[in-house]
């Protein structure tokens, strides 16, 4: 009894070491984009390579808040993300769920179209993805960010939903189905519970990945009133040098919707399916 | 059998008009001569970009950087990511502020992590050159980045940072899906931890390790922003990859017909590669 209490210890040590290493390593990059931030502008580089630097200022946080339109990108990244999350989750839950449960006439090709969709180097379509949307009216517009975000989320997230529903038994629906229900209820009710974590995990993928997005957001919407504000970092380095004082005062502050969305979704990540299993 | 086309229709629908539309368009591009800021190009070509293509040594370097940048980025992702989702699998005193803590990098906008790392490798404002060489590590403090033998290391590291925990939250997703019952089951047989892990989890994970290796290989290969943003693809082509040279020859070369033919031949290479994965998965479907 002794030793197995002896080698648990040990192996719990081991387990917050090694996680330690991990949050050191997480961490330190996003301390230095802090520090950058608070630090004033006459020692930033002279003071460059020092853990702490000798004084500290909010100046360039008040230079973001005060005198530049982030507020706004931050309300427009906020709305085009959140929707862009919300829509692309639904959409690939639908379809991923088609490709995990049904063989049927086509399917190869359609997975490969999705494939391509990821693979052609966004430089080369954006020319044309601009003409189409001019003549629809979707540039400057956060509909249109919506619009391309949500198709360009959809073949990873289908492919990512797939993966969890094939990981889901087809014996629990066909039972729910044979007790009367319908398949889209045996979804909803019973293979959707079960993979929330996935779903939430997708939920994330998604929402980060229209969070940090440059390309479209800078060649799509041209005007300061639909920009998002990974648009408005680049404000800070086009000119003849780079603001970074700003620049990381910025991106620390776009830092924080993001923390509070991670800290609100993590507990589904890895609750979900503990709830569903105790029901079933 | 309408079910599998109802449920998949939205979704194809989006892709099809907003994006598959204007990849024809794109790599149409690829057999005609587009200059832009050149009204008078855009004649058909035929295969002449492409016959340019084969004797351009740039584009073989870069064909060859990809391959590095693409397998290392990749390979320690998704190591570090899974040691990661496996520790988090389990429930233990502070995994709840140890969790979004590790995941925070994913969230950050590449062009700020580029700008950001660029920041800690320079030896004139960063601390990181210091610090090797004390370690050893480095001869002396300068920076890799403009170095030609280590200047793609820079962008790998960064690169690193902030795709593991793409991997890590994927696997821990998924590990989370596997039934509580079958591990039990297999406690209550006396299955080593070990014997537990390789015909427990590796079998269940499987599907969705084979996706997101393949998906991020993709994304990866695909993503010229670290590089653009680090070292531009310098010093003289040391660390220019094939999505970063279209990026060149499409911005700075303005020869769109051109960019369009070597990304053409980037999707080839990457669809030959996914269909090669895609058929071990469907294996290991069958097999389980």
């Amino acid at each position: 009894m002794r030793g197995s209490l002896r080698s648990r210890t040990i192996k719990w040590t081991l387990h917050y070491a090694v996680l330690l290493i991990y949050v050191v390593a997480a961490l330190f990059p996003l301390y230095w984009l802090v520090k950058v931030s608070i630090t004033p502008n006459d020692i930033l580089y002279k003071q460059g390579t020092d853990l702490l630097p000798s004084r500290f200022s909010l100046e360039h946080y008040a230079t973001v808040v005060g005198k530049s339109d982030f507020l706004l990108f931050f309300r427009n990244s906020i709305i085009v993300s959140g929707v862009t999350a919300i829509a692309s989750t639904l959409l690939a839950t639908a379809s991923g769920y088609a490709f995990s449960r049904f063989v049927f006439r086509g399917k190869f090709w359609i997975v490969g179209l999705m494939l391509v969709t990821q693979m052609f180097p966004l430089v080369i379509v954006i020319t044309p993805i601009f003409s189409i949307f001019g003549v629809l009216g979707l540039t400057n517009s956060l509909t249109g960010l919506i619009i391309i975000y949500t198709a360009f989320n959809i073949p990873f997230a289908t492919f990512l939903m797939q993966s969890f529903f094939d990981g889901i038994p087809k014996e629990l629906e066909e039972a729910a189905m044979i007790d009367g229900a319908t398949r889209f209820k045996a979804l909803v009710q019973i293979v959707a519970p079960l993979t929330l974590p996935g779903i939430v995990a997708t939920v994330g993928f998604c929402f980060t990945g229209a969070w940090g997005e440059i390309l479209f957001a800078l060649l799509l919407n041209s005007s300061a009133s639909t920009s998002t504000f990974p648009v408005g970092l680049l404000l800070y380095s086009t000119r003849a040098t780079v603001e970074f004082g700003p620049m990381m005062a910025a991106g620390v502050l776009a830092l924080l919707p993001v923390c509070v969305f991670f800290f609100l979704i993590q507990r589904y990540l890895v609750q979900g399916l503990t709830a569903g299993a105790v029901k079933g | 059998m309408l079910e599998p086309y109802l449920y998949s229709a939205p979704a194809l629908l989006l892709i099809t008009v907003t994006t598959l539309v204007p990849i024809v368009i794109g790599i149409s591009y690829a057999f005609r001569s587009v200059m832009l800021l050149d009204p008078t190009s855009g004649g058909f070509v035929g295969l002449d970009n492409f016959r340019d293509l084969m004797n351009d040594a740039s584009f073989w370097n870069a064909l060859r950087n990809t391959v590095t940048w693409t397998a290392s980025c990749v390979a320690f992702q998704f190591v570090f990511g899974l040691i990661l989702a496996l520790m988090l699998n389990r429930p233990f005193p502070g995994r709840s502020i140890i969790q979004p803590i590790v995941f925070l990098p994913w969230a950050i906008p590449t062009f700020l992590i580029g700008m950001n790392w660029s920041w800690l490798l320079n030896p004139a404002i960063g601390p990181l050159p210091h610090w090797a060489y004390a370690l050893g590590l480095m001869s002396t403090p300068g920076n890799i980045l403009s170095d030609p033998d280590y200047a793609l290391l820079g962008p790998v590291i960064a690169g690193i940072w902030w795709g593991m925990p793409f991997f890590a939250i994927t696997l821990l997703a998924a590990l989370q899906s596997i039934p509580r019952e079958i591990y039990e089951a297999a406690e209550i047989d006396g299955a080593s931890s070990f014997e537990r892990f390789r015909s427990i989890t590796l079998p269940f994970l499987a599907p969705t390790m084979v996706v997101t290796v393949m998906l991020r290989t993709i994304w990866v290969a695909n993503s010229p922003e670290l590089i653009v943003v680090m070292t531009k693809g310098g010093p003289a082509d040391a660390s220019q990859i094939v999505a970063s040279y279209v990026f060149t020859q499409a911005y700075q070369g303005l020869n769109f017909g051109y960019a369009s033919a070597i990304a053409t031949a980037l999707v080839v290479l990457l669809l030959i590669y996914a269909l090669l994965l895609l058929s071990i998965r469907q294996m290991m479907l069958r097999a389980r």
